[in-house]
């Protein structure tokens, strides 16, 4: 049956997807709540909970006023901690039961920043998506409300002249941990000779990435960076790249496809004709042929745009079939014909079923095969920081890691 | 030391009130609340694997299930834990009801081996929902007979609703036991998450009377906890227990006695005298009495001249009377300066009323107030600081503490004279805080709930 897991664990979900997002920003989000969510989002979701003083809060809802519809409570708590604590501005994200109340985030939001003077923003997450939903949201909003316009004033940011300005969207350690993946992705572009306007939002600060408008294209690390990639074409036609640099191959095509089309891909005509990657066939997969699949294949679990990358770099470097079994939200035009979006047990039990390898999560090894290969490949996203310590770095340490990929 | 992230210049005033000032039950405005990463006070999952070989589903948003799923698999205990996902198209759909009864069957049919019991979790959704819990429970006792269902909840926006969560769940623990003659020289000992000490006056008191004492902390097997059912007083003594024993003795014809928890020598001996009289057994004698005051004395008097004016902080989730024990500690003269908590427990009233008269600047401080995300960064006291539990551990940003939760099964006298003893370890020993702290369920990865 659908939506029941017998073993495996859950994903984090939409509202701490927000959470993780605006973390660094010097900001203070608000998960409209009863409780629980905070301390899970802090023990589990959060690495960076205990380095920085970032405030991440619990609105407290009672029974009573969620029956009354008192928002007024909220909006007094807002008022008294913005006064108190400073925050450069305030997001308000929703669960399940603002959800069903019918709670109107976005006219919260407005009268809070009205009473307090401070950017308010309100996302009306459920707590029923994963994080991937709720990090799009936040990232969408950062790129329509903070990102400046364009104009002489700051049109020239002083970068490198022949040098593609990139701003990196989609990061969060739900999908990159703390071990220096983002550092990683940074030092493979600089290598490249591109200039890094931003980060989104790892390692980056609120006026770095209001100057996100005067880059030339946007890489896309994880489904969490495709929102704001949209509005940041809707607003200043930047074209767009998915992927991330796992392996020699796959980064040196990923570096030549932007090179090559970010300047003709400039305004195209729409957010699709303005991607680089996928259209331009980055990722491979054998859909074409069933039989490539005959001999045992490598199955990768996780978040879409990650596991593509590492599918590919698996199938362009090992020289194996690999698909992907995507167990967040994503695009379903980004995954390939062979590939599989599903979040429920039952259908991950089904999808790797013949494969001869499984990358995934510790957690998931409960439902797969004994026969098959696995290779742990944990994610703070599903397990938390249960196996943090173990959490590889794909982008500098891939060399390692394909040797154990091995039929 | 945690790095500054919004770059503001502006004054940060941490939450604090002398305790004279301070307004009973509640000395802070409610608001915007934080969780410090102290985590080691246990959890619904925690206390719901306390019933041995029992399988436990939790039918939720996943934003509600993460944090349990995960502490189950901390614990070790992915194997008799499993979920059901509530979407946004139940919602719509209204088959709430449909969803908890085949996704629990689905759950059931798919283990390796049947559970004699199964505790479902239900949440916030299904009460606003109005889901039909009676039929949801009969229909799944009706199509699996030989198990035993009970009905637990992960609904925190009831809080301040009749029972709290904490109340609930530890009143659920025995839910599940039959009823069976009773045996007039058998007790339970009821609602604590980690086991009363064999050194406690209350293990001490009950063997030497020849009772036989159950606990479900000690139970390896269903059968085992089953026995419990028997008994015919269920003591209960952590503050949030006390519903439990009131509800096992409408549902099995035991007497719930609550003994008292308390720092305070006369009202010791006042409810183990109680407690001796409810259960038809000799009291303490004097003699013994005084030998454990003396005991108490002596080594509150070491530690005293051990820590002297180092400063202390006390915080609730050390014990359910961090005001009875900074009373008790103050007494006796040590330099008891911070006590954490977020309200005064009715148990704590006249400590609260004893302290605003003769020691009105001790001072009192939430855990929760959006304010205390800054605490432990701000903390920069030139002395050592001996905190008492695991909050005022990371608040104060003090490596020497005394690393218990709930209690720790310290009871009577002997809480008095093992605090003093542990406060001694504290201060000669350097602990690393925030790893310690940080672990979820103190006591729980011992074993004492990771299953059969």
């Amino acid at each position: 049956m659908k939506q029941t897991s017998r073993i495996i664990s859950t994903y984090s979900a939409d509202t701490m997807g927000v959470c993780s997002a605006l973390f660094e920003l010097g900001g203070m989000t608000i998960m409209h709540d009863a409780s629980g969510c905070n301390s899970t989002y802090t023990t589990h979701d959060e690495p960076r909970w205990y380095s920085m003083d970032s405030m991440v809060y619990i609105s407290a809802l009672t029974e009573m006023e969620a029956i009354m519809g008192d928002d007024e409570k909220l909006l007094g708590d807002i008022e008294d901690a913005v006064r108190e604590l400073h925050p450069k501005f305030v997001a308000i994200a929703g669960t399940p039961i603002p959800t069903m109340t019918g709670f109107d985030f976005e006219a919260v939001a407005a009268v809070a920043e009205q009473r307090t003077g401070v950017p308010c923003m309100g996302f009306a997450t459920t707590g029923m998506n994963t994080y991937i939903h709720g990090a799009s949201l936040a990232f969408e909003e950062l790129a329509k409300r903070f990102v400046k316009d364009i104009d002489e004033e700051n049109g020239d940011t002083g970068v490198t002249q022949n040098k593609l300005k990139v701003n990196i969207l989609g990061l969060t350690p739900l999908d990159f941990s703390v071990n220096g993946q983002d550092t990683s992705i940074a030092a493979w572009l600089e290598s490249e000779n591109f200039e890094i306007v931003s980060h989104w939002a790892m390692g980056s600060s609120l006026d770095e990435i209001a100057m996100a408008g005067v880059a030339d294209v946007n890489l896309v690390v994880s489904a969490s960076g495709l929102r704001a990639a949209r509005v940041l074409f809707e607003r200043f036609g930047t074209p767009y790249a998915v992927g991330l640099p796992i392996g020699d191959e796959l980064s040196g095509l990923l570096a030549d496809l932007i090179k090559i089309n970010a300047p003709k891909f400039k305004n195209a005509s729409s957010f699709e004709e303005s991607e680089i990657s996928v259209h331009s066939g980055l990722f491979l997969g054998a859909d074409a042929d069933a039989d490539s699949y005959k001999d045992g294949f490598v199955a990768v679990i996780g978040e879409g745009v990650a596991s593509l990358s590492l599918a590919s770099a698996i199938e362009l470097e090992c020289g194996i079939p690999a698909k992907v079994l995507c167990t967040t939200e994503c695009p379903k035009d980004m995954l390939r014909e062979c590939d599989v979006m599903t979040p429920d047990e039952e259908d991950v039990i089904a999808a790797v079923e013949g494969a001869a390898i499984i990358i995934a999560d510790p957690l998931f090894k409960a439902v797969c095969s004994p026969e098959a290969k696995f290779i742990s490949l944990p994610s703070e996203a599903f397990s938390g920081r249960l196996y943090r310590s173990e959490i590889p770095n794909l982008i500098s340490d891939f060399e390692d890691f394909s040797k154990l990929i091995i039929l | 030391m945690l790095k500054r992230v919004n770059g503001t210049e502006k004054n940060i005033e941490i939450p604090r009130v002398r305790i004279a000032d301070a307004e009973f039950p509640q000395p802070f405005k409610s608001g915007l609340e934080y969780a410090s990463p102290a985590r080691g006070t246990w959890n619904i999952v925690h206390t719901g694997m306390l019933i041995p070989e029992a399988h436990e589903i939790f039918v939720c948003a996943s934003c509600c299930l993460r944090g349990v799923v995960l502490t189950a698999a901390e614990m070790g205990a992915q194997d008799r834990f499993s979920t059901v996902a509530v979407r946004e198209h139940n919602l719509l759909d209204g088959d709430m009801e449909e969803l908890v009864i085949e996704g629990v069957s689905d759950i059931i049919n798919k283990l390796p081996e049947r559970p004699p019991a199964v505790l479902v979790y239900t949440s916030c959704v299904h009460h606003f929902t109005g889901v039909d819990l009676d039929m949801i429970y009969a229909t799944l006792r009706e199509r699996f007979p030989d198990i035993d269902f009970t009905d637990c909840y992960m609904n925190p926006i009831m809080r301040k609703s009749g029972m709290t969560p904490d109340q609930l769940m530890r009143s659920r623990l025995y839910m599940l036991l039959h009823e069976r003659e009773l045996n007039p020289k058998a007790v339970a000992i009821i609602g604590s998450d980690l086991p009363t000490d064999k050194d406690s006056d209350l293990v001490h008191m009950l063997e030497r009377a020849d009772v036989k004492v159950h606990e479900i902390t000690s139970c390896k097997t269903y059968a085992e906890y089953q026995e419990m059912a028997e008994s015919s007083v269920y003591i209960s003594y952590y503050p949030d227990a006390a519903p439990g024993g009131e509800m096992l003795a409408e549902r099995l014809g035991g007497r719930h006695f609550a003994l008292k928890y308390s720092y305070d020598y006369s009202e010791i001996d006042e409810t183990f005298a109680e407690l001796a009289k409810e259960l038809g057994i000799p009291p303490r004698k004097q003699e013994e009495i005084d030998d454990l005051k003396e005991h108490c004395e002596s080594e509150l008097a070491e530690t005293l001249a051990l820590i002297a004016d180092t400063e202390i902080a006390i915080d609730y989730t050390y014990s359910p009377r961090p005001l009875g024990l900074a009373a008790m500690l103050l007494i006796h003269g040590f330099n008891v300066k911070r006590v954490y908590l977020d309200a005064v427990s009715a148990g704590d009233k006249a400590a609260f009323e004893f302290l605003q008269k003769k020691y009105p600047d001790l001072e009192l401080l939430p855990t929760v107030h959006a304010g205390m995300r800054f605490a432990n960064s701000l903390s920069n006291r030139a002395g050592k600081v001996l905190a008492i539990g695991q909050k005022a551990a990371y608040f104060e940003n003090t490596n020497h503490f005394v690393n218990v939760v709930e209690g720790g099964g310290m009871l009577g006298y002997e809480a008095v004279y093992k605090t003093a003893r542990l406060m001694r370890e504290a201060f000669e020993r350097e602990q690393n805080m925030p790893e310690l702290v940080g672990i979820k369920g103190l006591g729980c990865e011992s074993g004492c709930c990771s299953g059969v």
